[in-house]
């Protein structure tokens, strides 16, 4: 005679509960089933007669089940009654449902109990313990009436909970309950459960559990903790619940996963996984793959997060984050290099040699998007268009980022540059940019043109620029800058070259090889004394020594100039 | 959204309801086997015009992923779509000589059948060029899908649709009835696709992709919307506005998560540039019958060569949804 029982409540797929119930009859366990009174008579009598050959499978159908409803834990006691009293040798009673699936052979499971004559396994921990209950109502399940349906009238269902905490109300607990909650689904041996169904003072708890939420998974897991003797608080079943605390539904692709599981039963099972049916109800199936359960944790976790937090950086049909509810606004770091290359020749080829990566040149210059190697088409498709590129810069840059995730963007940027992009680029705490102030004055003083134009230009050229760090200070302001005014810069271009370098490659680094080629500045002095003496103050330029730069100190010598290492 | 727009909105619904019902007298049964709907099916609606050639591919696409029966308008064939369409067992086929501009772009006519026949059911509204790839598409029927969305209690599945293109001028290769498009038409662009919020109904604005790249880059806000919702569970109450793009009531089309997180989503592959695109297109702009007076076609048909080539080295070429995935154009969301 068998020492194991099971106790299944079936709501729909009845047929693979049938399935599941001759599996485990068939291996002398006697399996009452509860099935709720919405499935039809003529489906019942259907379910019935499927089963009929089977002398150690009992049918019921008393309760109209709902979710998060006593009905469920009613519906329980009735069946366990049952089992209890019409097959007197089971010793342990698994509570399962329809749509649980044993993973390992029933005499696995039933060798494992055998050796643990006395314990009952259920998850079972105090209200302060859990982390994993539904719309924040842990000790408050205990406290409060419940007299409305979660599922059907969400709206009372909260107005009465909100009223209840408004008026400060709380139930008066039975004597001797100590809360607990944990999963629904239990193995209990018979002294335990007999002990619950079988108490004088059922009377009074079951009407108290009948006023808590989701009494099923609070029932037996309080009441247990009176009589048991030895509870081992984890459910034998695998459930994986997601961050609504819904359960997840395992599917045949998930059959791999589920051998490696190493649990006995797993629930849900999606009905039509015909896979996983076949494999796990097989005749004589042993376990030959080796056990890894902490891989099921690892899926399940991924795709909670998925959910909650997402991918960073990205936007598409199904993630389009507020305002700072991105988690990141861009997908990876990025560097924006505003006026180096109006001081240096072929900057951007330069840099790209010393970094080994690609950098763009202005990828908001007015006429086009200047992708690295003048492409006209870059990563993803973007096109070097700048209507394309200005319908939506931010997005353009987003895309970007995207798209070359794992690769450094590096890019120019510059007051000739269209200025809707700054915003974007400042409140982003993935961009770093390095700023050289009124380096704009170094193309613009070689140029033959009229002063007043060059004037007029220059002015212009300050007003974007003045405007860019008025945004830069900021509350807003993310990302890393750093700012030199002309005149800081070439006073140590090689030192602020290198340190720039250090913190874009990190520790590889390399030494300065070779210098980018500096525009010729003798003279940018007088030209800037020219424009303060037409009244115009270019003060983004910086105070200027008297003498331009001497060109030997930025070619790199063997002495070395920067000496931090 | 104020009290009094949103009953703008309600009122909006009501008149698209009784339109689609007004414009129903459009469509006459050529075969109706709608007998054979039960209620845990999973249906199509589509409307087509002159897709002979792409049907029978279409067809055994979503018959292996379990759409059990499909309705079809037939506006106006004249290469035997809809003679062939009355020979399939499991499809109903309604035809129409009424113009396709009027009727909102079949819009009035979809929804007058989907409220018809697609109360309570899983309705899946497409183009004949349009191929619904979702995750875990190459393990789990449609119906999983489906069944984890009504436990889930989420009424819409969105997605974007995905050019997809061959390489080298579209007028090169052939194709036959029958044959998967995507076997040459296997290139897509993974990233340039722009996204605003249309704040009226509540829906993502979707725009990009090789059609904008190539035909709107002087005036992309005319390029043509990406952003699809072709999957609901309908209720007779509900209406879609302008395609599938957006439906009425607005809650609908939040097929988006607005906090940083993601939600279920997949692709439409669009198997629009088929070798027959040239003649389509000329015809197309010939008819007028498009939206916004044909824009696309024109700009189409006005390209330097009459075949655009799309293809670029940044292409990417098709795997599998997984794919898509990783590349950030669909999400599992948490499904798992």
């Amino acid at each position: 005679m068998s020492t194991l029982g099971f106790v299944m409540l079936c709501h729909t797929a009845i047929h693979r509960a049938a399935e599941v119930a001759r599996h485990y009859a068939e291996r002398d366990c006697p399996v009452v089933i509860h099935v709720d009174r919405r499935i039809g008579r003529q489906d019942f009598e259907a379910f019935r007669a499927s089963l009929s050959d089977l002398w150690n499978v009992r049918l019921i159908s008393q309760y109209a089940c709902e979710w998060g409803q006593w009905s469920l834990v009613a519906a329980s006691q009735a069946a366990s009654e049952i089992l209890l009293r019409e097959f007197a040798s089971v010793r342990h009673i698994y509570l399962s449902s329809g749509a649980c699936l044993p993973l390992r052979p029933v005499e696995d499971l039933r060798e494992f109990l055998d050796a643990r004559p006395r314990t009952d396994f259920i998850e079972s921990v105090t209200t302060e313990d859990v982390d994993w209950t539904v719309g924040g109502l842990a000790a408050e399940r205990f406290d409060l009436h419940f007299p409305f349906s979660w599922k059907r009238q969400r709206f009372f269902f909260d107005r009465a909970v909100e009223l209840q905490r408004r008026l400060g109300y709380r139930r008066k607990l039975p004597e001797g309950i100590d809360p607990h909650l944990g999963s629904q689904w239990w193995c209990l041996t018979r002294q335990t459960l007999s002990a619950i169904l079988q108490d004088p003072r059922r009377p009074e708890f079951d009407s108290y559990f009948k006023q808590v939420w989701i009494p099923d998974e609070s029932y037996y897991q309080t009441l247990a903790r009176r009589y048991a003797t030895a509870i081992e608080s984890r459910s034998l079943t695998l459930a994986k619940f997601d961050f609504q605390g819904k359960p997840h539904v395992f599917y045949d692709d998930h059959l791999d996963l589920l051998q490696r599981s190493d649990c006995f039963m797993a629930r849900k099972i999606w009905p039509q996984a015909n896979e996983l049916y076949r494999t796990f109800l097989s005749a004589h199936r042993r376990v030959e793959t080796t056990a890894s359960p902490a891989k099921i944790d690892r899926v399940f976790a991924l795709a909670t997060e998925r959910r909650t937090r997402g991918r960073a950086g990205l936007t598409m049909q199904a993630r389009f984050p507020n305002e700072n509810w991105e988690n990141g606004k861009t997908a990876a770091e990025f560097t924006v290099l505003h006026g180096h290359d109006d001081l240096f020749e072929d900057f951007d080829a330069w840099l790209s040699r010393c970094l080994a990566t690609r950098v763009h040149g202005h990828l908001f210059a007015k006429d086009r998007a200047h992708f690295a190697d003048s492409q006209k088409v870059f990563a993803g498709g973007l096109s070097d268009a700048a209507r394309l590129r200005d319908y939506n810069p931010g997005q353009f840059l987003r895309n970007l980022i995207w798209n070359t995730r794992g690769d450094r963007q590096v890019f120019a940027f510059g007051p000739r540059d269209r200025q809707e992009i700054v915003p974007d680029l400042l409140s982003d705490a993935n961009a770093r940019l390095w700023i050289v102030t009124g380096a704009w004055a170094a193309p613009l003083h070689q140029r033959n043109a009229d002063f007043m134009d060059l004037r007029k230009e220059a002015a212009h050229l300050q007003r974007i620029e003045t405007e860019l760090l008025e945004q830069v200070k900021s509350v807003k302001t993310r990302a890393k800058v750093q700012i030199l005014s002309l005149a800081e810069f070439i006073q140590k271009p090689m030192e602020h070259l290198q340190f720039m370098l250090d913190t874009l490659a990190g520790p590889q680094a390399q030494r300065l090889t070779e210098a980018p080629k500096m525009r010729d500045l003798s003279g940018l002095q007088q030209f800037v004394q020219n424009l303060k003496n037409q009244g115009m103050n270019p003060v983004m330029v910086g105070e200027l020594p008297d003498e331009t730069v001497p060109a030997q100190s930025l070619r790199p010598t063997g002495t070395k100039p920067y000496l931090v290492k | 959204m104020k009290v009094i727009e949103r009953y703008g909105l309600r009122l909006q619904r009501k008149r698209f309801r009784i339109r689609s019902v007004r414009k129903s007298r459009e469509l006459l049964p050529a075969v109706d086997r709608t007998d054979a709907i039960r209620p845990d099916h999973i249906l199509a609606f589509v409307t087509l015009r002159n897709e002979r050639l792409r049907l029978p591919y279409f067809l055994d696409y979503y018959r292996a992923r379990g759409v059990s029966h499909f309705l079809f308008v037939d506006n106006d064939s004249r290469d035997g779509s809809r003679e062939y369409l009355c020979e399939q067992t499991d499809c109903s086929v309604w035809t129409t000589q009424a113009s396709y501009k009027r009727s909102r772009f079949g819009v009035d006519w979809t929804n007058y059948l989907l409220s018809r026949y697609g109360h309570g059911h899983w309705c899946l509204t497409l183009d004949a060029d349009e191929f619904l790839v979702y995750p875990f598409c190459d393990a789990r029927p449609l119906r999983a899908l489906t069944d984890w969305l009504d436990a889930s209690s989420v009424r819409t599945f969105g997605s974007l649709l995905l050019d997809m293109y061959p390489r080298g001028t579209i007028a090169e290769g052939e194709y036959r009835a029958g044959d998967d498009p995507f076997e040459e038409a296997c290139w897509f662009d993974s990233g340039n696709y722009v996204i605003q919020r249309n704040w009226e109904y509540g829906n993502l604005w979707i725009q990009g992709g090789p059609r904008a790249r190539m035909f709107f880059a002087e005036t992309p806000e005319l390029a043509p919307a990406l952003n699809k919702i072709p999957l609901v569970k309908w209720h007779r109450r509900y209406a879609y506005v302008s395609s599938t793009h957006m439906l009425l009531p607005r809650g609908l089309n939040l097929v988006y998560d607005e906090w940083g997180g993601e939600k279920a989503s997949g692709v439409l592959l669009h198997a629009k540039f088929l070798p027959s695109f040239a003649g389509k297109a000329e015809e197309e702009l010939k008819r007028r019958e498009h939206y916004a007076r044909s824009r696309e076609y024109e700009a189409y048909a006005s390209g330097s060569s009459a075949m655009p080539d799309f293809w670029t080295r940044w292409s990417e070429r098709y795997v599998n949804w997984r794919q898509l995935e990783t590349l950030g154009l669909m999400s599992k969301g948490n499904w798992a």
